[in-house]
């Protein structure tokens, strides 16, 4: 709160303080484009924390509650191994619920392979058993071995072997979108502190002509922050703008492609971005700040 | 106001000051003369900070300079008005924003200042040039607009750094007239010069004491002044 309130008197009153330090030009111009493209990247690096996270969520969640037993046995076996396995299922601690697909299920499943009117009945297809897990899960390697007893042409697949690595991957990603918010922070930090200390050094008769006229440090400061503020809080504004707007339009696709477009925001995360024009100016803040008072701890 | 105990000053080699002893009592005037090189500016800088004592010690009123804080040396400068040799504008502001600087840092209202501006510059005799920008001016014109920023804040102290170098006699005359004036109400005044005939002209119409730098040490000059 101390902070936005700063902020506003920043940017609200003193012209005059503003006026004694001559207007920059082209630096002033290079710090508002810089801030700019910063935040163009920030909004991607947010977009895809976002949309990592959406998926690494929602595939943990899948791959927590199920898995899949297929059966592939002459047709002589199938019914009586389904039923041993069920059976077995059924005694396994840690699963909910388990029950074999219908046909009509099975068939919609190979419908995107083998077209509508697949004589389901002429073709040696695996059974395929849905369990439901609880939370904790069962113990596979247990539920393995008396799955290989019972029922030998059973297989127990809880998908954990090919989505593990996808959920792993995803998180990573968000770790790594985040840690590049963190990046572009600093080096907008980095960035403005370059700038200001250049800003002072260029004016640094000018700052000495106020100390000796009797201005305080921090009437001093504000002229730098206050421009500093402005110009990054204006670049991060547009930079933002840009980016939300090519989010936006980034082309919708359907499910399959999930994945690559899915980088867009959801619902109020559209809000999420609008942080970063605010967090761009009390970056400024801090960093002109910061450089102003130590150039003028060497003054007298 | 301004006291100097045994100060020294040294800007890197040799002490250029040494064994400065100097008391300026509220409303005294005095002239500061010395040889080119000497250290007069240099002596004028310590008296308003802008070089601390590299020895002994340096009162502005009453406290140790060397231990204010960065504020308490901006609100002291506030009380001491300065005539830099060199002037000091900033370049980009015009005439009048130069002279009213002093009172938009310190946050006095300078609009509600106006008047007193308007009749400090036709005192100089700059108000046809308020609005030109410093390196338009000449030589002579920069010393009078450095004198009405000097006393724009009316400080306790007016210090001056060869004010008269460029100027015509006559106004020389004038600006020595409204320092003395000003002594007269009651400020104190210090002022750095060459000038002898100056000197006398003031002498004639105030008590005012000689100062003078000689072999890095101050001294009371003659009565031969
Ligand atoms: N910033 C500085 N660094 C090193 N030496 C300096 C510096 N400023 C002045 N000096 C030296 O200190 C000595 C005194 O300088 P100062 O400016 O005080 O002389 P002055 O009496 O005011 O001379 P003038 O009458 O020409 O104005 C000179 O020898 C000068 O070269
Ligand atoms: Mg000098």
């Amino acid at each position: 709160m101390a902070i936005l309130r700063k902020l506003s008197t920043l940017l609200g009153g003193d012209q005059k303080a503003d006026r004694v330090v001559p207007p920059s030009g082209y630096t002033a111009r290079l710090t508002t484009f810089t801030a700019g493209a910063m935040a163009f990247l920030a909004v991607f690096a947010l977009a895809l924390s976002l949309a990592t996270g959406r998926l690494a969520d929602r595939w943990s969640a899948e791959l927590a509650r199920t898995a899949t037993v297929r059966i592939s046995a002459p047709q002589g076996q199938m019914e009586a191994q389904s039923r041993a396995v069920l059976k077995v299922l059924e005694t396994t601690p840690g699963i909910k619920s388990a029950r074999v697909l219908t046909d009509a299920e099975q068939r919609k499943l190979l419908e995107p392979w083998f077209g509508p009117d697949l004589p389901l009945d002429d073709l040696p297809i695996p059974r395929l058993i849905e369990v439901v897990e609880e939370s904790a899960g069962p113990d596979i390697e247990g539920l393995r071995l008396r799955l290989a007893a019972e029922a030998p042409g059973a297989v127990f697949d809880d998908h954990t072997r090919w989505r593990q690595p996808l959920v792993s991957a995803a998180s990573r990603l968000r770790l790594l979108a985040a840690f590049s918010l963190a990046l572009i922070a600093v080096s907008t930090a980095a960035m403005i502190t370059l700038a200001a200390n250049a800003a002072l050094s260029a004016n640094s008769t000018v700052i000495s002509v106020l100390r000796l006229v009797g201005a305080r440090d921090t009437y001093i400061a504000r002229a730098f922050v206050r421009r500093f503020t402005i110009r990054a809080f204006m670049g991060g504004l547009f930079g933002t703008l840009a980016a939300m707007l090519a989010v936006f339009l980034l082309p919708a696709a359907a499910e399959e492609g999930a994945f690559l477009t899915g980088l867009g925001f959801v619902g109020w995360h559209w809000a999420y971005p609008l942080l970063i024009p605010p967090l761009s100016a009390i970056v400024a803040f801090w960093a002109t700040r910061a450089a102003a008072f130590k150039t003028l701890r060497g003054l007298t | 106001m301004i006291e100097l105990a045994n100060a020294a000053y040294s800007y890197g080699g040799g002490d250029i000051l040494t064994e400065l002893n100097l008391r300026l009592a509220p409303g005294s005037f005095h002239f500061l003369t010395g040889p080119s090189g000497s250290g007069k500016t240099t002596l004028l800088r310590l008296c308003y900070m802008e070089l601390l004592p590299s020895g002994g010690q340096v009162n502005i009123f009453d406290t140790d300079v060397r231990n204010m804080s960065r504020d308490q040396v901006a609100n002291t400068r506030r009380r001491i008005g300065v005539v830099h040799q060199d002037c000091k504008f900033l370049d980009h502001l015009t005439l009048a924003e130069n002279i009213a600087l002093p009172l938009d840092v310190s946050g006095r209202d300078a609009e509600a200042e106006l008047g007193n501006l308007n009749e400090l510059l036709s005192w100089v005799g700059l108000s046809k040039r308020a609005d030109a920008l410093p390196p338009q001016l000449s030589g002579g014109e920069r010393q009078r607009a450095a004198l009405a920023r000097a006393v724009i804040m009316s400080p306790d102290v007016i210090i001056a750094d060869e004010p008269t170098g460029n100027i015509d006699w006559e106004m020389a005359l004038k600006l020595m007239k409204l320092l003395v004036e000003l002594n007269r109400m009651g400020k104190t005044i210090l002022i750095a010069t060459h000038d002898l005939n100056l000197i006398r002209n003031v002498k004639s119409q105030t008590s005012a004491r000689v100062l003078r730098i000689q072999n890095r040490r101050l001294q009371l000059a003659g009565a031969d002044l």
